[in-house]
């Protein structure tokens, strides 16, 4: 059941991954990483429990942490061109 | 079976992306494929038995690291090409990939005789791995052997990591942030926010102080489990940074100032070193963790907790140094 | 017996929906509706994966953990989605609309 579950999970990542590599725009690419990230915390946790280790699920809990702090840094350079730009016209204009 | 599976499925997957990686032209797809390829190293680890260093790798790989990229293309790419412009393409080249392939193909005929993976007569497992597998527990008292060997057995080479990650933020500070600090414009400025995302903020209000109270989790349970001073450490600065990306770059100065962050930094080395010191002052030698308490089991573990800590604290700070040093960069 | 019957039911589950949404990644036409599909895997496929996990474990500390995971999936992947149709819309990619196609037939 579990390997059912494993195989699943390593196809998923390959679809992300073939977006990732040919998605036209930049959007595409960073929802791709999103769910190429979802899917390794899966693929981990799937893992802890075939392997009989538990405490893996601590690297599961790390990269769900994690994976939402890359795809909000990949966001900010997105929509500001670089990290430390003043927004005080954008949101006036908004 | 299904090991070797996964195996050949994470190995061929982590191909595809470093082919793909060099045939790109679009920087930030390849930063994006460097997260994922550290996401893949993550996993083969785990698939290797080998928690702590997928800990290590998912932390920094795919957080600090993909934010570190990301601010340097922030740097190199502003103001004339967006960002998401191309890059020249180089000239072919042949005899470099002919070096490379004779090279490679003897590395590959170098690896037919070691022994198999995790095999018990291979020299890693034989020498002094067993000894501490049979006595880490008895004489440090921590059930994580990785730990025990790191802040023990191995305690000056951890010094030397230390002494290494501190120095990689000095040198950033010179490089980087150079000689004299600009002060930044009054809080007339709004700052670097996105824009004013109210979903965003309220979910990372939610979600920084977890994150901080599991980077202590994670420090204090790595004589347990998985984990440790570096992990803790990387877990504890991202979190920070999530905050300046959210709210913006200078409210995030205001709460942690750079001059703290460099004293913090120097802090942890100081007290590695200092726990160091005082077995020599109480008449053994240097990092001899078993004249820290009444016996060698409650000696070691003191020491080891306060090394990790150490190791924490100036992983933490040399992280967010980092970050406010290519972040805090690209002004105007 | 049925804590395994219903394990293997939510993990089966969970992988199927995994690779349907992995699918649409790469069928849809546009960047919003391949979001969509994204969208499910980040929210149901990973609630029933672990749904199974938590039935197989138990009571214990690897049942909380999970719960944790989950939750943090469940706050963060949907607030990333929303951040990025968001950025996507602000920065002018429109999305593919009905009234785009030509008319087919008719």
């Amino acid at each position: 059941m579990f390997i059912a579950a494993l195989l699943a999970i390593l196809v998923t990542m390959g679809l992300a991954l073939a977006r990732a590599l040919a998605g036209p725009t930049t959007y595409d690419r960073i929802a791709a990483v999103n769910i190429f990230g979802t899917k390794t915390v899966l693929l981990i946790a799937v893992l802890a429990f075939f392997s009989g280790r538990g405490d893996l699920l601590d690297i599961a809990l790390v990269y769900a942490l994690i994976n939402f702090i890359s795809v909000v840094a990949a966001l900010k350079l997105v929509t500001r061109g670089d990290f430390h730009s003043s927004d005080s016209d954008e949101s006036e204009a908004n | 079976m299904i090991d070797i599976v996964i195996n050949v499925t994470l190995l061929a997957f982590l191909a595809i992306t470093a082919v793909a990686t060099l045939h790109l032209t679009n920087l930030f797809a390849i930063v994006m494929l460097f997260g994922i390829f550290s996401l893949l190293s993550a996993g083969l680890f785990v698939v290797m038995d080998a928690p702590d260093v997928a800990f290590t790798e998912a932390a920094v790989g795919a957080g600090i690291s993909t934010v570190l990229m990301l601010a340097t293309l922030a740097l190199v790419k502003r103001p004339q090409k967006p960002y998401y412009a191309e890059a020249p393409r180089a000239h072919r080249p042949w005899l470099p990939l002919v070096v490379v392939v004779i090279t490679g193909s003897a590395l590959v005929y170098g690896t037919w005789d070691i022994p198999g993976f995790g095999a018990p007569e291979a020299p890693a497992q034989t020498h002094v791995a067993r000894y501490y597998i049979d006595n880490a527990l008895q004489e440090t008292g921590v059930p994580n052997i990785v730990t025990a060997v790191l802040a023990s057995y191995r305690g000056f080479d951890t010094l030397g990591e230390v002494v290494v990650v501190y120095t990689a933020g000095v040198a950033v500070l010179l490089l980087i942030v150079g000689g004299a600090q600009k002060r930044r414009p009054g809080p007339g400025m709004r700052g670097d926010q996105m824009r004013p995302n109210l979903i965003l903020h309220v979910i990372a209000k939610f979600v920084i102080p977890l994150i901080i109270l599991f980077a202590l989790y994670v420090q204090f349970h790595g004589d347990f489990g998985p984990g440790g001073g570096f992990q803790a450490g990387v877990i504890f600065s991202a979190a920070l940074i999530l905050y300046a990306l959210v709210f913006g770059l200078d409210v995030a100065e205001k709460i942690i100032p750079s001059r703290w962050l460099h004293k913090l930094a120097a802090l942890g080395v100081v007290i590695y070193a200092g726990v160091g010191v005082v077995p020599l002052l109480l008449g053994g030698n240097y990092l001899d963790y078993t004249l820290l308490g009444s016996n060698q089991v409650a000696g070691q573990h003191l020491g080891i907790l306060l090394v990790e800590l150490g190791v924490g604290i100036t992983v933490a700070s040399v992280m967010l140094i980092l970050f406010f040093a290519f972040a805090g960069r690209a002004r105007k | 017996m049925i804590i395994d019957i219903l394990s293997w039911i939510c993990l089966l589950a969970g992988g199927a929906l995994g690779i349907v949404g992995g699918i649409g990644i790469h069928r849809f036409p546009d960047f919003y509706s391949r979001l969509h599909a994204a969208g499910i895997t980040d929210t149901l496929c990973a609630m029933l994966i672990l749904l199974g996990l938590g039935l197989q474990a138990g009571w214990s500390l690897a049942a909380f953990k999970l719960a944790l995971i989950f939750m943090f999936l469940f706050f963060t992947s949907p607030t990333a989605s929303h951040a990025l149709a968001n950025a996507a819309q602000h920065s002018g990619l429109q999305p593919r609309l009905d009234s785009d196609e030509p008319e087919v037939g008719s």
